[in-house]
């Protein structure tokens, strides 16, 4: 039975049981809502809650669960032997998956008959003639075993189909009759019903936890995977990076994570001097109008998205600083070759950073206590003597775990290095050479048709984990900066 | 302290007169105050530059020059059999058209324009798009009775012809460009002048399917407008119930305990994590694990959930925060339950606020890149569009930025101006929904 029907009907079971079980209450009742413990609507989400929420939430396990299941079964059934030289049973599977989904299409167009499939012999038909007739485009000829695994492989999976579809009804089914017996006049419905909005609400926040699960897990698994395949001292302290997707890659980290951090640093160099003083000049100086004039303005950096800042660097920056340092410019000197460096897109990342570091500091300053403020003024000192001496180093903290944030957005920054940065990995001092950084490689070694076994694609995934890590210690060294700077003045 | 009194400074001082030390101090605080200003200034400045480069850059993409010229759709050669059946008709490819565009534009080259450089009819190959033998045999097929008849067409110059006009390509640096010399340019100054070579409004910019890299008059953004479109809805009907439900439970239900401090450190975390770590979650999830059809607006759309969800739940916890606890105190008096309280009273008062932070979210997500560059939105040409809402949200397509990124990407230099074109139409959208965010907050928002 497809999906789309086993929902349904789930559905209209839950519809039915709101409809009766409102009216069994209503009727327990003598049809007068007075006589009831809860509000007739009450009984009727009660009925419908159980006839639905168990049925899909076993729906939805099933699911996942049934491919992993099927895979495992079908892969442990196929002989080791019969897993061709210089392949794996990874890409054996795939091909498995391919025939089997190829089988399905050829029967719902009618190509071959149901029975037919299941009988199909490799040496007896051209399947991959067949398969080919109805558009599913095999990359070798159809052998026995992968044949004999793809029909294994249909007929699991079409028996954990008919048996989700005969467990989720009856579940369905079981909780509508369950709900609709206990439902009477004295029956706390409303209680039930909140509790499972409750539980909702609860599995919604879980998200959140299940997100980052998600993240460390794909990035951990991956990792290893990688770590497995090449050596992790290499990889930690390597400088030299030159993938090459036929073999004998050099994949040390040294060069981008050099590249990232000089980067950054030029960023921080241009973002945090601007930010912090238009945070002091807005905080501490500004009229009330050019504050709300001038304020927003520079937040509007904050939301234009990041590809508009690449673009830039890449067609406007860039050419301009090679007008002034390339050969044959301004200074009639030759210090940069390409339009792309790490100045270019050191600049452009701290005018996309202005705004983080002066919004956040403005928020620190204004919550110094201006009794500070008042009681250096009193003494004699000038306003930017109060400043200078007294309400920066009470906000310190703050503006440290300020810049932090910053420097991890900085870190985690991908557009703007990726179209601005270049793409050449060098340990070079020269701020006007290309360098790349970590997210631009992450980019480069995932797009494209790499297969996911190689190592040159699995090192992304060791950079997102380094990545990761450090955006990760970052931010919570931030966070618990300014969270015990903020308690100190509340 | 009567000692102090012997000790007579040593020179004197009066408070009518400024001493150097109060002027030094006092330079200093203009010095000062002049830091903050032109810092202040310098961000300013910096989203002038910022936005006027954009404007400047990308106002040329929704202009384009077209050639107008009547087409002499000859049978002998689109319908040999002359009996208008729309098979045969079709069985004639785009090669077939090409010489009658060329001979129609040779036609008006030589009535137009005596005495130019230009010979024969295969020399204006270098003036017409690739694109217009497609266009009019698309024309053609709808309307077979044309064949026969001089029809008169709008067609697409080359890029080159283009770039001239708009100025980006010059005699000089046509020099070694092996598609066109300087006879050309001749002839479309000519043909301009006549009224033929003009520039309009491009609104095939707006709608249109990308093109391949060899001719960028062609390519829009309309299709991976859709793709954001059919992204930004599994957006919203994801992150606004998810978002929601998770901040009521941590504002209204959550005991203080364990489990709900780590979830709190837990969004803020999330909403600092960079978002190519989000694409390679999407990668390894969705399309590695669950089998999801890479480059589907599908799995686009559940990578920018979970990414701006973060921001959804931080905004909307703000405005549950800001309805009083009278409200509460005052439904739970009348014997509501805590239940009733919340979604009958204090979700009705929050939903302004709630909204702004969605559509917020929302605009975030739109223009965001890096995230589907690894789950497959770029590399290939977005060419087609959506048959339908399921293949709208499951087939391969582009999204506006992962498209302007693929521009950028591409050597022809006439792709750059597509590209901040398709900025300029980002943004638009990116305003729009601030604005509406703005105009929300303030019309509906009470202040209590």
């Amino acid at each position: 039975m497809p999906l789309l029907w086993l929902v349904l009907i789930v559905l209209a079971l839950a519809g039915a049981g709101y409809v009766l079980g409102r009216q069994r209450a209503m009727s327990s009742a003598g049809g007068d809502t007075r006589h009831l413990h809860s509000l007739p609507v009450y009984y009727g989400s009660n009925v419908a809650i159980f006839a639905a929420m168990p049925a899909f939430l076993v729906l939805a396990v099933w699911l996942i669960a049934q491919p992993l299941l099927v895979d495992s079964i079908v892969s442990a059934d196929i002989p080791a032997t019969a897993v061709p030289e210089g392949s794996t049973l990874s890409l054996l599977m795939s091909d498995v998956r391919r025939v089997a989904d190829g089988l399905d299409l050829a029967i719902s167009q009618g190509t071959i008959a149901a029975d037919e499939a299941k009988t199909l012999r490799a040496d007896a038909t051209d399947v991959r003639a067949l398969l080919a007739s109805v558009g599913v485009a095999l990359g070798s000829d159809v052998n026995e075993t992968t044949l004999s695994a793809a029909q294994e492989f249909r007929a699991l999976t079409g028996t954990g189909s008919m048996a989700m579809t005969v467990v989720v009804l009856a579940l369905a089914l079981g909780g509508f009759a369950y709900a609709y017996s206990r439902t009477n006049k004295d029956f706390r419905a409303r209680n039930v019903v909140e509790r499972s909005i409750r539980g909702l609400l609860i599995a919604a926040a879980s998200i959140a936890i299940l997100t980052t699960v998600g993240i460390v897990l794909s990035l951990v698994f991956n990792t290893v995977e990688f770590f497995r395949l090449y050596p992790a001292l290499d990889f930690f302290f390597g400088t030299t990076w030159s993938p090459s997707f036929g073999g004998g890659s050099e994949l040390g980290v040294l060069p981008l994570l050099w590249g990232t951090l000089y980067i950054s640093v030029i960023a921080l160099a241009v973002a945090v001097p601007i930010g912090l003083f238009a945070a002091v000049y807005l905080s501490e100086y500004a009229g009330a109008k050019v504050r709300a004039f001038a304020k927003p303005l520079i937040e509007v950096l904050a939301g234009i998205p990041t590809i508009v800042y690449g673009l830039f660097a890449l067609l406007t920056v860039g050419p301009l600083l090679v007008k002034f340092f390339g050969s044959g410019g301004t200074f009639g000197v030759d210090w940069m070759s390409g339009a792309s460096s790490v100045t270019t897109a050191g600049l452009v990342m701290g005018i996309m950073l202005i705004p983080f570091v002066s919004s956040l500091s403005d928020d620190i300053i204004n919550a110094v206590p201006q009794s500070m403020r008042d009681g250096s003024l009193g003494l004699g000192a000038t306003k930017s003597e109060t400043i200078k001496q007294v309400v920066l180093p009470a906000a310190l903290p703050g503006i440290v775990g300020a810049i932090l944030l910053a420097a991890s957005r900085a870190i985690g920054e991908t557009m703007i290095v990726v179209l601005g940065a270049g793409a050449a990995a060098r340990l070079s001092m020269n701020p006007l050479e290309a360098m790349t950084t970590v997210t631009a490689k992450i980019v480069s070694q995932l797009t494209g048709d790499a297969d996911f076994a190689s190592p040159e694609a699995l090192v992304a995934f060791a950079l997102g984990m380094t990545l990761f890590v450090m955006t990760l210690g970052l931010n919570v060294l931030a966070l618990y900066i300014v969270r015990k700077y903020r308690e100190q003045y509340e | 302290m009567t000692d102090a009194t012997n000790n007579t400074p040593k020179a004197k001082t009066s408070l009518l007169t400024v001493s150097p030390r109060v002027k030094k101090r006092n330079a200093q605080e203009a010095r000062f105050k002049a830091y903050g200003i032109a810092a202040v200034a310098t961000g300013l400045v910096f989203l002038v530059i910022l936005l006027s480069t954009i404007l400047y850059n990308g106002v040329g993409a929704f202009q384009q020059t077209f050639i107008t010229v009547p087409i002499y759709l000859d049978e002998a050669k689109l319908d040999k059999n002359g009996n208008r059946d729309i098979e045969e008709i079709k069985k004639v490819s785009t090669f077939g058209y090409t010489p009658l565009i060329q001979d129609a534009i040779f036609a008006a080259i030589e009535e137009k324009a005596p005495g130019s450089e230009i010979t024969s009819a295969k020399d204006t190959k270098a003036l017409i798009s690739a694109s217009a033998a497609a266009q009019i045999r698309d024309v053609v097929i709808a309307n077979p009775d044309m064949i026969g008849k001089s029809v008169e067409f709008r067609i697409l110059a080359a890029s080159r012809v283009d770039g001239y006009l708009k100025g980006r390509v010059t005699r000089d640096s046509i020099a070694r460009d092996k598609n066109i010399d300087a006879k050309h340019l001749d002839v479309v100054d000519t043909l301009r002048s006549k009224g033929i070579v003009k520039r309009e409004f491009n609104m095939a910019f707006i709608t249109g399917a990308d093109a391949s890299e060899s001719r960028p008059e062609q390519a829009g953004i309309g299709v991976s407008m859709l793709g954001s479109l059919f992204m930004m809805l599994v957006v919203l009907v994801l992150s606004l119930p998810i978002g929601v439900a998770a901040s009521i439970y941590l504002e209204e239900f959550a005991p203080q305990n364990k489990w709900t401090d780590l979830i709190e450190v837990n969004i803020s975390n999330l909403a600092a994590v960079p978002s190519i770590v989000f694409g390679i979650l999407g990668l390894a999830v969705f399309i590695q694990f669950a089998g999801l059809p890479q480059s589907a607006p599908l799995v686009g759309g559940l990578v920018l959930t979970l990414m701006t969800l973060p921001t959804i739940i931080i905004s909307t916890r703000a405005s549950l925060k800001s309805v009083p606890p009278s409200i509460r105190d005052a439904a739970l008096g009348l014997g509501a339950s805590k239940m009733q309280s919340v979604f009958h009273h204090v979700l009705p008062l929050a939903m302004p606020g709630i909204l702004t932070g969605t559509i917020i979210g929302l605009a975030q997500a739109l223009g965001e890149t890096a995230p589907l560059l690894l789950i497959g939105m770029v590399g290939y040409i977005a060419s087609n569009y959506p048959s339908g809402p399921i293949s709208g949200f499951m087939d391969p397509n582009s999204a506006m930025p992962a498209q302007i990124y693929e521009w950028a990407k591409r050597a022809d230099p006439a792709y750059y101006e597509r590209a901040w074109g398709g900025i300029i139409i980002l943004l638009v959208f990116l305003i729009t929904m601030n604005i509406i965010a703005i105009i929300l907050r303030r019309r509906f928002e009470r202040r209590w």
